[in-house]
């Protein structure tokens, strides 16, 4: 075990990827800078300005570009530096990436990890600080991951540059700088597995990115009261590991899903629906969700604090539902 | 070129009877840019296309039948049956695909180019778009990063006169294509699209030039529509070309009037793309519609 950070993990996994193939480049605005968390720094002075590519602000164009480099047989690394600006290159994700293979009977692949960041907490306001998985969830085609621990960002990142569908690859700004334990070694982690990372016989709460750790919070603090959590992170939500939470519920009997999204229309949406399809008669309550208000995400601090879902809103609903 | 006329004239009256489906956008008349693009290629060249994407696919060597049966939804399609008519994939023989988002297949094919530089090659990229392109942001983008990289790739402008179903002149005010690009340090050139010989030469010279590395260009062909945007489209933004004319602009009949072809070498030529349409339609109505599990398979790779 070391101590580390899940950016240093991140950077780690890029170093590992490029220097393992030549194939593999990275490409986005600032990244031969290192970008603005630095999560791509280094790479240019070991690999050169040729796989290491600064692009303008076109995030159009660029995924385009990676897109196509992708279909010509090379492994790109897209990193688009806000998932807010995803809205720029979802024509692009949406209507090319997604499709390709699909439309083309087969002959085409697009090996392409798309590396972005989402999250609030940091006063970013309220076109710097969204989760807007969901969106991406939605489209057939796509696999979305979204890693929550330093643990296994880097096995996880491993996985989405080896695989050969588009990937849409969510960090996290608050998870960062976190210092945490990390295996010396650590080992590729398969997308569509998820982790139980504290196991409990009253309630399952799966909750996803930097909810993964409050949920472990709220495990904390429901263990005071008696009620023992089991918690689940998915880790990646295409393709979804159902099988692991519905059998988790069915000895719980209980679920909370939990996210930094806004609720409405968000991914614990299809959990709930997924979970009380496959185990409606093990449910002893009604499945709770936690997410964000339907607001934008506001920049002043109180109104900020207060609109972030954390560990009191897993633990209220968790314990609302053994009440 | 008559491969091309006669395939979209057939697949204009299959429309009719519900043979083909989805949206068909034709390329009568448009025969020259194809022809005078495509048949330099090699088969590693990585050519996108857009909506209208018929002749360029039959240019770059897409076998007819597979073609056909594609626009027929079936089995032996190019695609399987999955794509259609918008979006003809034929990965042998170098056509990575057409796009029905106007467009969105330019920055894909700068892509394709970067790849074949990373990786040490020669190929050219090549994307056919539309002057109704030219407005989207994706081109601005693109043609940015293109000049900026100094990329490998031919830029074709098929440039018609009219964006879906209204003409140039309703979009922006910048008349000619090649003047949109001109601060990016392109090398750009203006030519008469159904002047097969005059593309030939144009878009040889560039691609001797890009094969040697050099990049990127423009090459603008003005051509004309015949038919409307869409099959079923009734036109009626514009005035039918008067037959006098048409004699005139028809790249084929041009073609054949420059001396450049045998009068019974034309002749020829048309019969034998006649009967291989015919065949086409044959091999295509013959073949199966798709098992229904193939969406399941196709949806993400293995």
């Amino acid at each position: 075990m070391s101590r580390t950070t899940y950016l240093q993990q991140i950077n780690g996994a890029l170093f590992d990827a490029m220097r393992a193939d030549e194939r593999v480049f990275v490409i986005g605005e600032d990244v031969a800078e290192g970008g603005p968390y630095t999560a791509t720094a280094g790479l240019a002075e070991e690999f050169g300005v040729e796989r290491v590519i600064n692009t303008p602000i076109s995030e159009a164009a660029i995924s385009g570009v990676a897109i196509g480099a992708a279909q010509s047989g090379r492994r790109p690394v897209l990193e688009i530096m806000f998932i807010d600006f995803v809205t720029l290159a979802l024509d692009q994700l949406v209507n090319q990436a997604a499709k390709a293979h699909f439309m083309s009977g087969g002959q085409l692949t697009v090996p392409l990890v798309v590396r972005t960041q989402g999250g609030a907490g940091q006063r970013g306001g309220a076109q710097h600080s969204q989760s807007l998985e969901s969106w991406l969830t939605h489209i057939p085609g796509l696999k979305v991951v979204m890693p929550s621990r330093a643990a296994d960002v880097r096995g996880l990142l491993a996985s989405a540059i080896a695989d050969p569908n588009p990937v849409v690859f969510i960090e996290n700004k608050t998870l960062y700088f976190r210092r945490e334990d990390v295996p010396d070694d650590p080992e590729p982690v398969p997308i569509g597995r998820a982790n139980t990372l504290r196991e409990g016989r009253d309630v399952t709460i799966v909750a996803l990115s930097r909810l993964v750790s409050e949920g472990l919070a709220a495990a904390d603090r429901l263990a005071g009261d008696g009620v023992e959590a089991e918690v689940l992170d998915p880790r990646t939500l295409v393709p979804l590991d159902l099988e692991t939470i519905v059998e988790s519920v069915r000895r719980t009997n209980r679920l909370v899903v939990a996210h930094e999204a806004v609720e409405h229309g968000g991914f614990g949406a299809e959990v709930a629906a997924a979970v009380q399809a496959a185990a409606f008669d093990y449910l002893d309550a009604p499945i709770e969700r936690v997410g964000a208000p339907f607001t934008p995400v506001p920049l002043t601090p109180p109104l900020e604090d207060a609109y972030l879902p954390g560990a009191e809103e897993i633990y209220a609903a968790a314990l609302g539902m053994l009440g | 070129m008559w491969r091309i006329r006669h395939f979209e004239e057939r697949v204009g009256q299959l429309k009719r009877a519900d043979e083909v489906y989805g949206l068909i956008h034709l390329s009568v008349g448009q025969e020259g840019v194809a022809a005078g693009v495509c048949t330099q290629l090699r088969d590693d060249d990585p050519v996108y296309s857009g909506h209208r994407a018929h002749g360029h696919a039959i240019a770059k060597g897409a076998p007819l039948e597979r073609v056909m049966a594609e626009l027929m939804g079936r089995d032996g399609g190019l695609c399987r049956g999955l794509g259609g008519s918008m979006h003809l994939v034929d990965v042998e023989h170098g056509l990575l695909g057409a796009t029905g988002v106007v467009g969105g297949n330019i920055p894909m094919a700068l892509g394709s180019a970067l790849a074949a530089r990373l990786a040490g090659g020669d190929q050219v990229a090549v994307v056919f778009f539309g002057d109704g392109a030219v407005q989207a942001g994706h081109f601005n983008e693109s043609v940015n990063l293109a000049s900026l990289w100094e990329l490998p790739v031919v830029l074709v402008c098929e440039n018609n006169g009219f964006a879906e179903f209204t003409p140039r002149s309703a979009h922006t005010k910048v008349e000619r294509v090649s003047d949109v690009v001109a601060p990016y340090d392109l090398t750009r050139e203006t030519v008469d699209g159904n002047d097969v010989a005059a593309v030939w030469e144009t878009f040889g010279g560039f691609l001797a030039a890009a094969r040697g590395g050099a990049g990127p260009f423009l090459l603008e062909c003005l051509t004309y529509r015949l038919r409307g945007h869409y099959e079923g489209d009734p036109a009626k933004y514009r005035e039918a070309i008067a037959d006098a004319d048409w004699q005139e602009k028809d790249p084929i009949l041009r073609l054949q009037r420059s001396g450049l072809i045998e009068a019974d070498e034309a002749a020829a030529a048309e019969q034998a793309a006649r009967d291989e349409v015919e065949e086409a339609v044959r091999f295509a109505r013959e073949s199966p519609y798709p098992a229904s599990s193939l969406s399941d398979e196709l949806t993400y790779a293995t």
